[in-house]
């Protein structure tokens, strides 16, 4: 698993500048009051228990929620102003597996947009698409049903499909639920990777431990935002009460800030495994 | 064997259920993957409702049941956008209202003289040359429109929420292709009828679907399983003197299950082999 590393933040280069943002779908407000910036170079995590509002903010940004008030920047331009280019990957449990689609023709989806012209993908386009495929190690599957591949390479195939549009900011929703721990890790250590090429990446998780601690930075929030900064900073039990609505035991463990997830756990057997807990 | 072809009105009919065969397969592909099979069945009786309506109001059957069947894919699809209403229901609503339209009304004008025979279970041998002509207009823009919308339908077909975050503009795509389909059934019902139609939307999709893991490939053998079934099914009607409709939806249904017996034993070596070597 990978351990928060320094990474390219850029204070003076926002990606993402959200401002006040109050936001929902139809006439059901999700989100209110929202303010967060995020930098170029950011390797940032959502985290918040279901229906607070994750997926929405992402949403949001892709501008496919109605605002109600505030504004969303992307690289300095409100996304009512012009759509940006940003890769996105969805849950994979929304995914139709059984849909007759090879990783080439899923991966370019992504170019969909960029010709719309001609009704075929140009050479240039499978030209970008395996170089993508190339860098995330599947090219030679490329011919292969989306059905064929194991966990870690049909993530591989979503997140190809973002990246051959070239985006500078990659947002993911819950990229490691319903994957098995070796996908997991290989998925992380791919994003990290991506991260140090220089895009900027918004994940969503449920995964405290195994994904949320081991990012640079992380954002608690419940239909607002609760608390930004390091897991070290951030991770308290104040913090996880107002973002859950529940105690939760916060653990250092070789230099980790780790949470003890069942309420029910027993203080003193966490004492003995050579933790402290605050 | 080309004893029939000597006949106009079996030229006619041949031509026509080769063409609405391949129309309804290409076009099926689509309603197949989009997990709306039971939208041919529910259109085709939705336009029967725009027929009779069309009949008591004077209006060109093909225009006026078309925009018919538009307006009631319009609003199937606008009704399944709402996540509390499946598909299926919105279907059975809207297409059985339609159809009960048209009941109505003719059992309100006593003095109804057209017989929609035809219409309920189609009639081959008695299309007419502008049924024809209709055919080969639909057909044409139909795949015309496939073409230069491939990758956008494709997009939109398998990961709708995606694509319209990508920008892909997924109303207008909806909207297009709910008037594909309308069209297609109207110039489908002469030949297969209200009662046989989904079957020819359904079932080539399905067994090319069995033989391909690719979709422009499921989307070509669709169409060609889907003409080769109108093809040989009137052939087939004219030696056995059976319904042409039925003929054609038995034949397509009778390659169903050979092709999905073929693919069970050819999936079940392929288990068999990859247990094999996952055991080394």
């Amino acid at each position: 698993m990978l351990h928060p590393t320094p990474h390219e933040h850029n204070p003076n280069n926002p990606v993402i500048e959200i401002k006040a943002l109050s936001c929902g779908y139809g006439d059901k407000p999700v989100l209110s009051n929202v303010t967060l910036d995020i930098y170029q170079g950011d390797f940032v995590g959502l985290l918040g228990p279901s229906g607070s509002g994750k997926t929405t903010l992402l949403r949001a940004i892709l501008g496919s929620a109605n605002i109600y008030s505030g504004e969303i920047l992307i690289e300095r331009v409100p996304i009512s102003a012009k759509r940006p280019r940003i890769g996105y990957v969805p849950q994979i449990e929304t995914i139709d597996w059984n849909f007759p689609v090879t990783v080439e023709e899923v991966v370019l989806m992504g170019r969909t947009m960029d010709n719309i012209i001609f009704p075929w993908y140009s050479a240039a386009d499978k030209e970008i698409a395996y170089e993508i495929l190339h860098r995330l190690g599947i090219l030679s599957l490329r011919k292969r049903h989306i059905l064929e591949l194991s966990g870690g390479q049909q993530q591989r195939v979503f997140l190809a499909r973002a990246l051959v549009s070239n985006p500078s900011l990659l947002l993911l929703d819950e990229p490691t639920t319903g994957v098995d721990i070796k996908t997991r890790d290989e998925v992380m250590h791919l994003l990290h990777d991506l991260n140090h090429q220089g895009i900027t990446i918004l994940l969503t998780t449920h995964e405290i431990n195994a994904v949320a601690a081991h990012l640079p930075t992380v954002v608690c929030m419940n239909n607002t935002i609760i608390a930004k900064g390091s897991p070290v900073d951030v991770f308290t039990p104040e913090n996880f009460l107002q973002t859950y609505n529940t105690e939760l035991l916060v653990i250092q463990h070789q230099g980790m800030t780790l949470v003890a997830e069942s309420p029910h756990l027993d203080k003193d057997s966490i004492v003995n495994n050579e933790g402290q807990i605050s | 064997m080309f004893e029939p072809l000597q006949y106009e009105f079996f030229l006619r009919g041949l031509l026509a259920a080769t063409l609405v065969g391949g129309l309804c397969g290409l076009i099926g592909t689509y309603i197949v993957l989009r997990k709306m099979a039971y939208i041919g069945h529910g259109l085709s009786h939705a336009i029967f409702g725009g027929a009779v309506v069309s009949y008591v109001l004077s209006i060109n059957f093909f225009i006026g049941a078309s925009a018919w069947g538009f307006l009631s894919a319009l609003i199937i699809t606008f009704m399944t956008r709402r996540k509390e209403i499946a598909a299926d229901a919105a279907i059975g609503i809207v297409t059985t209202a339609s159809f009960a339209m048209g009941l109505a009304i003719i059992s309100r004008y006593k003095t109804f003289t057209r017989s929609f025979d035809a219409a309920l279970f189609g009639n081959i041998l008695g299309v007419s040359g502008q049924d024809l002509i209709a055919i080969i207009i639909v057909s044409a823009v139909s795949i015309t429109t496939i073409i230069l919308g491939y990758k956008l339908l494709l997009f939109t077909t398998f990961d709708r929420e995606v694509a319209q975050l990508y920008g892909v503009p997924t109303g207008w795509i909806d909207a297009g292709f709910s008037l594909i389909l309308a069209a297609t059934i109207v110039v489908s019902l002469q030949v297969l009828g209200v009662t046989l139609i989904a079957s020819a939307i359904v079932i080539p999709p399905i067994v090319a679907r069995l033989l391909t893991n690719s979709f422009m490939k499921m989307l070509f053998l669709s169409s060609v399983i889907g003409s080769l079934c109108g093809l040989c099914g009137i052939y087939l009607s004219f030696y056995i003197d059976v319904s042409s409709g039925a003929t054609i939806v038995l034949l397509s249904t009778a390659l169903f299950a050979i092709v999905l017996g073929y693919t069970s034993i050819r999936n079940k070596g392929r288990i068999r082999n990859i247990s094999k070597f996952s055991d080394l």
